[in-house]
């Protein structure tokens, strides 16, 4: 048992949730949230690939990867939910008529 | 003597971590929102105070005490600010919802 | 020690799991937002455990703190436009149509089937192989700084953090042509406790920001994650009304969305003259303009993440009762 099989192991578990969320769940909020899910499963992977046991130095190459990960999804959230945000409008204002 | 700094330190944490429980069975036991902000704010601002001072019991140098004194002062802040306007909204949702009901 | 840091990872890593199911199955919508940003944050402590305070802190400010703020928003806006205060799944979300059960299994066996092949792939996946930590710490001493995650980002692999800082850029533009014209849901008032709390923690939020710019160059820090910081400058801004934004700063806006990504493509079409390509910065000036790029980056991701915050261009009349009342 070390940390980068148990965190490993864990990535591709929340991977999993998320995957299964994004496609089954049915508010459109929460498909957003599985999606995230999905991408920090992901960054768990890298970081373990980036991982070496203690005294040696991390590989930077996956943690800058994962850096870019995040902000490339926090640009496509802003996006889906300004979508999400917009339909509801819209929905809302069918009703009203 | 560095090991009676180091058991002080460890007691203080593990003082903090049983604050830090009390606090989460509030959370999860007790039946309305306000009991709940009671047993976290109440709980939790002790726990992380006890916590935050074993840490700095095994820093190193002054900086570094002064970094977890900051840390502690704006979390304390925070959660206090979070605690009365989490209390406030589920007033006025009560209120609302009381009106409505009647 | 080893046994009792692995139980800790063990609890983390079931922590984690539990929280991210509890997140996608909880019936409040609320609930889920506030047990995803904990998750958030517990697998940021996972990434502080596998030595990666970068992505950590990028993951804690960003991934968590921002999205957060940015899924509370719309919550609150899909709540305001269906009339709902109280709890509960947001109406209108949810189409009426059940799902058969055959498109349900369909689902299951596809995700198990995935999610074997990766688990799979990554238990027999050579770990803790060469990486390319060599290559990087060889060329360390010509990248004019001294953290390595900043070397990779800013130097050796600048082009993937161009094309983030444009992915920025295009989201902010996407999200105000998606709500052209659109005025604002009205924000609750949120008190008097709120405001000390504002006044007291804005000026600390910029020292802590631009200390984490600063140090970027030589220990866990850097742009995205300073730019993070700022970017809740702005969030507290807009939330205590002490910053409404007007339709004349608009032209601003611009300029500091464009900002970033100008000043770094920039830097690369200069520097690439005389024989050298894009990039490849000359080494006395290095440590100079990487800091030039990563501060101009910083004001750009942090007027960027506020505006995507706010979520719509500010229109010439708000209306301060929306539309949806007649």
């Amino acid at each position: 048992m070390t940390p980068d099989l148990i965190y490993g192991l864990t990535g591709i578990a929340v991977f999993a949730i998320g995957l299964v969320g994004a496609l089954c769940a049915q508010d459109r909020l929460r498909r957003v949230l599985a999606l995230k899910l999905c991408s920090v499963g992901a960054g768990f992977v890298l970081v373990v690939a980036a991982w070496r046991s203690p005294p040696a130095d991390p590989d930077p190459v996956p943690h800058a990867l994962v850096i870019t990960g995040i902000v490339v999804m926090v640009s496509a959230t802003a996006v889906a939910l300004a979508l999400i945000r917009r339909l509801q409008t819209l929905e809302a204002e069918d009703d009203d008529d | 003597m560095p090991d009676l700094v180091a058991f002080i330190s460890a007691v203080l944490i593990a003082a903090g971590a049983v604050f830090f429980i009390a606090g989460t069975v509030g959370l999860l036991r007790f039946p309305d929102t306000y009991c709940r902000l009671h047993a976290l704010t109440k709980a939790d601002g002790l726990g992380l105070a006890l916590i935050a001072l074993g840490i700095a019991l095994t820093a190193s140098s002054f900086g570094e005490v002064f970094r977890i004194a900051l840390i502690w002062f704006f979390v304390a802040v925070a959660s206090a600010t979070g605690g009365h306007l989490i209390a406030t909204y589920a007033r006025r949702v009560d209120r609302a919802e009381g009106k409505e009901g009647s | 020690m080893t046994d009792a840091a692995i139980l800790f990872d063990l609890l983390l890593a079931g922590s984690v799991i539990a929280l991210a199911i509890a997140s996608l199955t909880v019936r409040d919508m609320f609930a889920a937002i506030v047990l995803f940003v904990i998750f958030g944050l517990l697998s940021a402590l996972a990434w502080v455990r596998l030595s990666a305070p970068d992505v950590a802190l990028a993951e804690a400010a960003i991934g968590t703190g921002v999205t957060g703020a940015l899924l509370l928003k719309t919550l609150h806006h899909l709540r305001y436009v269906t009339g709902k205060l109280g709890e509960g799944p947001a109406r209108g979300l949810t189409p009426t149509a059940p799902v058969p059960a055959g498109v349900i299994w369909a689902n299951a066996a596809f995700c198990g089937m995935i999610t074997l092949g990766l688990a799979l792939a990554f238990l027999g996946a050579p770990r803790s192989g060469p990486g390319f930590d060599a290559l990087v710490a060889e060329a360390m001493p010509a990248s004019g700084v001294d953290h390595p995650v900043t070397a990779v980002l800013l130097n050796f692999r600048a082009y993937d953090t161009l094309m983030e800082v444009v992915v920025l850029l295009a989201a902010v533009i996407a999200v105000w042509q998606i709500e052209r014209g659109l005025s604002d849901a009205p924000a609750p008032a949120l008190g008097e406790v709120w405001q000390g709390f504002a006044r007291l923690t804005l000026p600390a939020i910029v020292v802590v920001g631009t200390y984490l710019l600063w140090k970027g160059s030589e220990a866990p820090g850097g742009a995205f994650q300073g730019g993070a910081v700022l970017a809740a400058v702005g969030l507290l801004l807009l939330l205590s009304r002490i910053y409404v934004p007007q339709p004349a700063h608009r032209g601003l806006a611009r300029w500091a969305f464009v900002l970033g990504a100008g000043a770094f493509a920039g830097v690369a079409l200069l520097v690439s003259g005389g024989g050298r390509v894009a990039f490849e910065y000359p080494a006395e000036h290095a440590y100079a303009l990487i800091l030039l790029i990563e501060g101009l980056v910083t004001i750009s991701i942090a007027v960027t993440l506020a505006a995507l915050f706010h979520g719509r261009e500010p229109v010439a009349a708000p209306v301060p009762e929306g539309r949806n009342d007649t």
